[in-house]
Order: structure tokens, then sequence, then C-alpha cells
């Protein structure tokens, strides 16, 4: 087996390629923002002696008369309608408590799982007693934020059958900050493997099924084997997205499929050395703007 | 959780037998390089910190207004001269994770945060005095980057009394000489103190002057802290694009 080591460096800052100022007002704790005391103060911020002053590092937003400033880096926050990937981390009397990488641990309750086969009834003594057949700790669940409780906490749900457990795949966790809101979170890429974009972070890569199974609501966990040319598929995938990640790209079906078609001259495992990571990055950013532009 | 530091490229001997200046300058800080979770490079001490938003804390002590703020504070054994190992639940341990415990209760703004707890681990890999006053720094940073809201910058610095002179960041051969130490950190945008704490006796006619000192040192220690963190966020803002 060859061994590559390689000595620390020191780290040339990034935005430097490419060039440009940040047109936004960037602020660290302690700054003053404004003085003017009729704007209302959003998160990021606190008043101290007729000042609004920043609390985190970030970008200041301003809607209105609404400040808030968006840190560059927090756990994930719960939005109603979002779509998450999450672990469970305990089976509790009528619930599940899951892990999203946000603040407090993510509920998950029993009338809000859809059964197996899709039926709507009442949940009885005899389903809470069968809760582990469903979800056990430390399994791997897709769900939909339902609503987020006053100390931050969220609750989700899982009526669709399109969510509920993950099987076979990878998961690639990045920061909450860097997956872009879209329409829908669930991508089958033309390149043979599909991807869920979780909101809080949480990135599932796995083989696209071959038939679309709605009668098994989600449970059946898919233990084929999966091919050598698919899970290629997918480790590629995989590395791309962490590099798109550590060079902080915003993470959408598209920016991926580039950074997947930029990386090909490559070998897989060659993707994460930094130059050739920078290299395809910057590949994938060309590509986007001249998209749009 | 996020893990641990990236070292500085170049190494740094410290050179304690030239004559002390009277108060830091602020170019004899070391460039800090800030990569997640910080490595803070003093002029004498080094440590490395991480924060862990672990919710998986005791439920008993969770408080149902505030987080709860738990600090650890841990020595490597190659930090001091001799190489000593140090068992985890020792009383400096303690004593120094109280004291930063008690720091960053007055800096974070806890009430953002109920039922949940928010832990600080800082471990020093280089000790040549003034330890509490990089952890203090170091885990500030630690701090920001997890995006956990504060007040403001807490910058710390010792102070010590020597000959009729103030003198700003002590190292472990003027500590060990048994004269007075002042410990500070500071909120320096507002000039208010988070936590003050002194060992031995000083005249309080000395008292202003070493205050001073080390309020001087604080603030300077901010400014190279401020600047590597609007560094980091405008490249972060710039790579995210609009």
């Amino acid at each position: 087996m060859a061994l590559e080591m390689r000595l620390p460096v020191a780290r040339k800052p990034l935005s430097e390629s490419l060039g440009r100022e940040s047109k936004k007002h960037l602020v660290v704790p302690g700054d003053t923002i404004t003085t003017d005391t009729g704007f209302m103060r959003g998160h990021g911020t606190y008043m101290g002696e007729e000042k609004l002053i920043a609390s985190v590092a970030g970008s200041v937003e301003r809607v209105n008369k609404l400040i808030c400033v968006k840190a560059l880096k927090t756990r994930y926050n719960g939005e109603v309608g979002d779509i998450v990937v999450g672990r469970i981390t305990e089976v509790q009397q009528k619930r599940w408590k899951v892990e999203t990488n946000s603040r407090l641990d993510s509920v998950l309750l029993l009338s809000s799982m859809n059964l197996p086969g899709g039926e709507l009834r009442r949940r009885s003594a005899e389903d809470e007693l069968a809760m582990r057949g469903f979800l056990q700790e430390g399994d791997l669940i897709s769900a939909e934020v339902q609503a987020v409780f006053s100390d931050g906490a969220v609750s989700l749900h899982t009526r669709s059958l399109k969510y509920g457990k993950l099987g076979q795949g990878v998961l690639v966790q990045v920061s909450p900050s860097l997956v872009k809101r879209q329409k829908t979170h669930f991508h089958d890429l033309p390149c043979g493997a599909s991807v869920i974009l979780g909101n809080n972070g949480f990135i599932w890569v796995y083989p696209t099924p071959e038939h679309k199974e709605d009668d098994a609501g989600g449970f059946i966990a898919n233990l084929e084997p999966v091919s050598l040319a698919d899970r290629e598929v997918i480790s590629r995938l995989r590395n791309c997205i962490v590099s798109l990640a550590t060079q902080r790209m915003m993470l959408y079906d598209t920016s991926i499929l580039y950074c997947y078609e930029a990386s090909l001259p490559h070998q897989i495992k060659d993707i994460l050395k930094p130059e050739i990571m920078e290299e395809i990055v910057m590949e994938t950013r060309q590509r986007l703007l001249e998209q749009e532009g | 959780m996020v893990e641990g530091a990236a070292p500085t490229a170049k190494p740094g001997i410290n050179d304690t037998a030239t004559p002390r200046p009277a108060c830091l300058q602020p170019s004899s800080h070391k460039p800090i390089s800030k990569r997640p979770q910080a490595y803070l490079r003093a002029p004498h001490s080094h440590s490395s910190s991480r924060t862990g938003n672990e919710i998986r804390g005791s439920r008993a002590r969770a408080l149902p207004d505030r987080a709860l703020v738990n600090c650890q504070y841990s020595s490597a054994t190659f930090s001091t001269g001799e190489r000593k190992r140090r068992p985890h639940g020792d009383r400096k341990s303690c004593e120094m994770g109280l004291q930063l415990r008690q720091t960053f209760e007055a800096a974070i703004l806890t009430q953002l945060h109920p039922r949940s707890q928010i832990d600080i681990y800082v471990q020093v890999l280089q000790a040549d005095g003034g330890t509490y006053a990089a952890c203090v720094n170091a885990a500030t940073l630690a701090v920001l980057d997890a995006g956990i809201p504060m007040r403001d910058f807490v910058c710390a610095c010792s102070a010590g009394f020597v000959d009729g002179t103030a003198l700003a960041d002590l190292s472990h051969v003027e500590e060990a000489a048994g004269g007075p130490q002042l410990a500070l950190a500071l909120l320096p945008a507002s000039g208010q103190i988070a936590l003050l704490e002194m060992d031995a006796r000083l005249h309080e006619d000395h008292l202003e002057q070493v205050l001073e000192a080390a309020a001087r040192a604080s603030r300077d220690v901010h400014t190279v802290l401020d600047r590597v963190v609007r560094q980091h966020v405008q490249e972060a803002s710039v790579l995210l694009g609009d």
C-alpha cells in the first residue's frame, strides 16, 4: 500500500483567487450595528445601552425594519416544511428522539409516523410496544419538520411514503448554512445515484432504486448487494460533496452534478487532495457562473 | 462536536533571557492562526480549545431557562519543562475549569439556549506563564466559531508588579518568583470585566497601575483576534457568494 505524506503549509486565503470583495456588512461580537432605535432586533443581535450590538460573527441582513446577523456557522434551526435526515438516538414511550445537528434533539412522535402499508388508524398500545421494531437506536431516517417548539426543538413527521427509514448509502455531514433551499430536496442525479439534501446539513447519497415501491412505506431496508459501478459513483459523489463543503460552496443538485463531471478525469481518492479540490471547485464555479450569466 | 487544532507552520522559541518590556507591544503577538476551533499562539503559552454543543448532558442538571456552560481544562504532559503526567480531575484543572466557566457564563448569552449545555474543552500545549489568559482567548475564538451568541470577545492577560513597575503577560519564571499576579478577563467594547483574580498581596496604591497594564494588554490581544476573525468572516462570505 503506497503511503503519501504531506507537511503542514500555511493556508493561503481562498478568496484571493476569486479576487472580489464582499459587499455585505460583516460584524463580529461586540460591534455596534446601528444606534437608530427604530429597528427591531432579530437573531444574532442584542440591545445594549441604546445601541444594537452584534452577538455572533457574520453578515448583517436587513429586511425592512428587522435587523439580524446571520452567523457563519450555526447548528440547524428548524423551520416548518424543511426536509431533514436524522439519526435515532433514543426510543421513548410514545416517541423517538432524533439527532439532527440542532441544539436540542428533535422529536418524532409515534402518531406522526406512517405505519407499514400506509394505513391510517389510531395508534394502540401494541404499536407502542412494537416501536423498536420500526425504528431502533442508530437508524437513519428522512423526515419533514412538522412544528417547532418554543425552545427551538423540532417535531418531525414521516407522513408521506417518500420519507422513512434509509437503507444503504453514504451520509455526509456538512454545515446547514451550505444547503440551498429549493423546491425539492430529493434528487435523482443522471450520473447514476440519488441524493437527499437535508436542510440540517446531513446529505444522504444512495443508489437509485430500480422501481419505486409504494407499498413498503419506507420500512423495509433494501439489503441487496450494491454493484461496484454504483458504489464508485456514490464514493465519487461523496468526495465531491466534501470538497464543495470544504471550499464553502452552496450545495444543490446542479452544483453537485457539475462538480461530479469536473472530477471525472481524476481518480476518486485524489479528489480529496487540496490542490485537486481547488481545481475542481474552481471549474464548478466557472460553469455555474456561465450558466447564470 | 468538532475536532482539534492545526498547528502553524513555524516553531516558536520564546526567549525569556532578554530584558523584559514593561508592557506588551502589539507586534510581539505571533499571528494567531484561526482554523475551526481555535489554536492560539501567544508569546508564552499555546493552547487549543474546542466547543461541543453536547445536549447529551445530564437531564437533571439542565436549567429550564438558560444554558449550562461546562468548561474542562487539561494540560498536555509535554507542556512544561519537565514531562509530567497530570491526572484528569486534579485540583488545578478543576479550579481552572471553574474560573473559565465563570468567565464564559458572563459573556455568553445563555438565555437564548434553554435546557442545553455548552461544553468548552481547552488543552494547553505549551505553558510558560499566562495559561489562564491563553485559555480564555482560545476559548473565545472557539465559541465564536461555533456560532454561539456572546456579548463581546473575552480577552485576557496576566499582569504583575516588580520593583515599582507593572508588567503585563508574565512568563513562568516571573510567576514563580513569587510576586503579586493579576489575571484579568475583559470585554473590550464595553470595558466590562468578566473576571479579575489576584494572588499574593499588593498595596492598593499600585492596583490601579497593574490593572491598567493588564487592560491595555488585553485590548492589544483584542486587536489581533478581531483582525483574524474579520479576515475569516470576509473570506467565508466571499466564498459563499451572494
